[in-house]
């Protein structure tokens, strides 16, 4: 057991998996002597030397494009995204390349590439450095997408997406990197594509990924003391989906709130609302209610507490579920 | 240092199209050709330098002129700086070093040249008038861009690398279909030569022939990348491949940024097309002021650029040619020392943005998903009346 921030713990994944296995590389902007601006990769380059964990030129779609064709010959590319909102010059190569081409090779090819995006906000600062643009990635077929929201995770996860032979975006949170957690190394994991409830309670059920599973750990403590009792899962895998762990809960519950950074409107809520609407219509007393950010573009540092959905609006959510 | 041009007829621009491309072998892939030239006025002992291709004729005013935009923009980073540190911002990225490349440019501007910046470029903006307060804003978080572009012809900071070169070269090609006699300049980094727009950007500028100056401020780091990470030939030569001129100047020369600009835009709204400038300069301070550079570079490149200093030459050509008096240089560090106190308490005085201004300006019409967002929000935010919020 050791106690890790998140940061270090997919540090320690990144430099784990580089030792099982020498085909996987790391790549990025800043990812060498500095360790990446997160200090995610720290140490690596010292470790492995440069041509295992390379400072690549200024250039996102370069990347991700050359990625693939490393991957093509055979290497395990884990590429690190600088911030979320510097993977849509990448977006082509993500979206008409790394998703389509195992299918186009009728499965001849595999293109194990994994993608690090740190995401999300919280943190204070300028504008396409707190974006969540998961939904964009779970609308693409061919990609695999999680979400990690604590050490744990962060350790076995990443491990799990550079042995996995399909292309994964992995969401990383930031504002959570500093958080710390016991890891067991050398426990088994879960599966990668499977949810985990991190809270069972009985009368609602919470649905959270990334950074917004503390603060639902939060509310759901909050409100214990006044004798609510919150289900919080932690989703995990956002494409696909561990739909029978959430249908099992909500048939439970009859409550459901999903909570995500991203805009609620065409977000991933609506996708889980629309699915637990068609499996566990009879079980519901409630709809589904989802608790996210506005349509908007993300605001400026000092409104973004007002647009985040923080433990009060996660639990005026879930308030408005007994209101049916 | 003395440079030696090539002797040619022709437009000081060609003319270095002519010589670098004598100068690009069939076997240049590792810039090992000819060194790479450098367009030097005033060296930073402070001796003024001939050019045979480019000259400037300034009048002490003129020059008094420059060292006082210098000195300020300086005053107004370091305050920026400070307050970011005492947490009134939430980043900063400091221009320390590049003054002289961003007045230099930035002067050689007509009013009816359009300029796009990164985010870095708070000199450029002192040189479009826009108050420094203003650039505040979006470090401070309580805007996104806190200027009209279209009134001091400055566009917004742009974040996303290397993005605005394609915008500069759309803008440019109005100005071109309008006949109007003005060009763009663009601001870019080292590292941004790497991004695919930036390269698609020169391509269109070449095939259109737009009125466009590629302002590149080598500060030979993108963030921790040097820029051999970047480019393994002198960034000025790239402009070659794509069809236009390429030059490189001193960057910490004010004179030599002035006069090679001045030419380049000339020469853009005389529709002669696009020039790529890399001004040779360094990044002195940090990144931005999240970053901490002595993870990856040695403190004694920062000395050796600290000799060719910026302000330095100019405060020296200016004593040594007995343009200035002691009386000048003191005024000017009052006038500073003001601004900077004026910029902070300005800075403190910004309020926060109404958390409802969140659904401003998203949409210039009417939106019915945000007025239903908006009107829940503020309803939400009526329940917490009275209490914190
Ligand atoms: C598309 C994109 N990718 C990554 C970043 C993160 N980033 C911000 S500045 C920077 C380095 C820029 O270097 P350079 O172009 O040389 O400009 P400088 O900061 O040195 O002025 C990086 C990688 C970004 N802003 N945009
Ligand atoms: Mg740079």
């Amino acid at each position: 057991m050791s106690t890790l921030t998140l940061a270090k713990a997919i540090n320690e994944g990144l430099r784990t998996a580089m030792e099982d296995d020498s085909k996987v590389l790391v790549m990025g902007e800043d990812v060498g002597k500095l360790g990446g601006v997160f200090r995610v990769t720290d140490g690596l380059q010292k470790d492995f030397g440069e041509s295992r964990v390379i400072d690549t030129p200024l250039a996102e779609s370069g990347i991700i494009g050359t990625a693939i064709g490393l991957a093509l010959r055979g290497y395990r590319p884990v590429c690190e995204i600088q911030f979320d909102g510097f993977v849509f010059p990448a977006a082509d190569q993500i979206i008409t390349q790394l998703a389509k081409m195992p299918l186009r090779s009728l499965g001849k090819l595999k293109l194990p590439v994994v993608v690090r995006i740190p995401c999300g906000g919280g943190i204070g600062a300028v504008e396409h450095h707190s974006e969540s643009p998961e939904a964009y990635f779970t609308h693409t077929g061919g990609l695999r997408v999680v979400a990690c929201s604590n050490p744990v995770d962060g350790f076995h996860m990443i491990q799990q997406a550079i042995r996995c032979d399909d292309p994964v975006i992995f969401f990383e949170p930031k504002r959570r990197y500093w958080e710390k957690a016991e890891v067991e190394k050398g426990a088994v994991p879960l599966a990668f594509d499977r949810g985990q409830v991190l809270r069972p309670g009985t009368d609602v059920t919470v649905l959270a990924y990334g950074p917004m599973v503390k603060t639902c750990l939060e509310a759901a403590a909050a409100v214990a003391e006044e004798g609510r009792s919150l289900e919080v899962i932690d989703l995990r895998s956002l494409n696909p989906l561990d739909t029978e762990l959430i249908f099992e809960s909500v048939r439970k519950t009859g409550r459901c709130v999903i909570a995500h950074e991203a805009p609620v409107y065409s977000g991933l809520g609506a996708e889980i609302a629309a699915r637990i609407t068609e499996a566990c219509f009879y079980n519901l007393e409630a709809p589904v209610l989802r608790a996210g950010g506005f349509s908007t573009p993300y605001p400026p540092s000092r409104l973004e507490d007002h647009y985040l959905p923080d433990l009060d609006r996660v639990l005026d959510t879930v308030d408005r579920t007994f209101a049916f | 240092m003395r440079v030696n041009w090539p002797n040619q007829d022709g437009d000081p621009i060609s003319t270095a199209l002519n010589a670098q491309e004598r100068h690009v072998t069939p076997d240049a892939s590792r810039g090992a050709e000819a060194p790479p030239e450098l367009v030097q006025l005033l060296t930073p002992e402070g001796e003024r330098v001939e050019h045979p291709a480019y000259d400037i004729d300034l009048t002490p005013e003129e020059v008094r002129d420059l060292y006082r935009d210098l000195v300020l923009v300086r005053r107004v980073d370091m305050e920026a700086v400070a307050l970011q540190r005492q947490g009134e911002l939430g980043i900063w990225a400091s221009l320390l070093g590049q003054e002289a490349a961003q007045i230099g440019s930035g002067r050689a501007l007509t009013d009816a040249d359009m300029a796009f910046p990164t985010y870095r470029e708070h000199g450029v903006a002192w040189c479009r008038d826009v108050d420094p307060v203003n650039l505040l804003g979006l470090f401070r978080g309580v805007n996104h861009g806190g200027w009209d572009p279209a009134e001091h012809n400055f566009h917004l900071y742009t974040i996303v690398i290397g993005s605005q070169t394609l915008h500069a070269v759309g803008y440019a090609m109005g100005i071109q279909r309008d006949g109007a006699d003005a060009a763009t300049i663009v601001y870019f980094g080292d590292g941004a030569t790497s991004q695919g727009d930036v390269n698609e950007a020169f391509i269109w500028a070449s095939v259109f022939n737009a009125p466009v100056v590629f302002f590149c401020q080598n500060n030979q780091w993108a963030i921790s990348e040097p820029l051999e990470k970047q480019s393994k030939i002198p960034l000025y030569r790239r402009a070659s491949g794509f069809g236009f001129p390429g030059i490189r100047v001193d960057g910490n020369d004010v004179f030599a940024c002035l006069a090679v600009t001045r030419q380049a835009l000339k020469n853009a709204r005389e529709g002669q097309g696009p020039t790529l400038i890399e001004a040779f300069t360094y990044r002195m301070g940090a990144h931005t002021t999240s970053d901490d550079p002595t993870r990856y570079r040695v403190a004694g490149e920062l000395e050796a650029w600290k000799l060719k200093d910026p302000i330095e030459r100019v405060k020296a050509y200016l004593f040594k040619n007995q343009l200035a008096d002691q009386e000048f240089f003191d005024s000017i560090e009052a006038e500073a020392a003001d601004l900077g106190r004026d910029v902070r308490k300005r800075c403190l005085e910004m309020p926060d943005p109404h958390p409802l201004e969140i659904f401003d300006h998203v949409y210039s019409e009417p939106h019915a998903l945000l007025a239903e967002e908006r009107a829940q929000y503020a309803a939400y935010l009526e329940g917490f009346e009275g209490s914190e919020r």
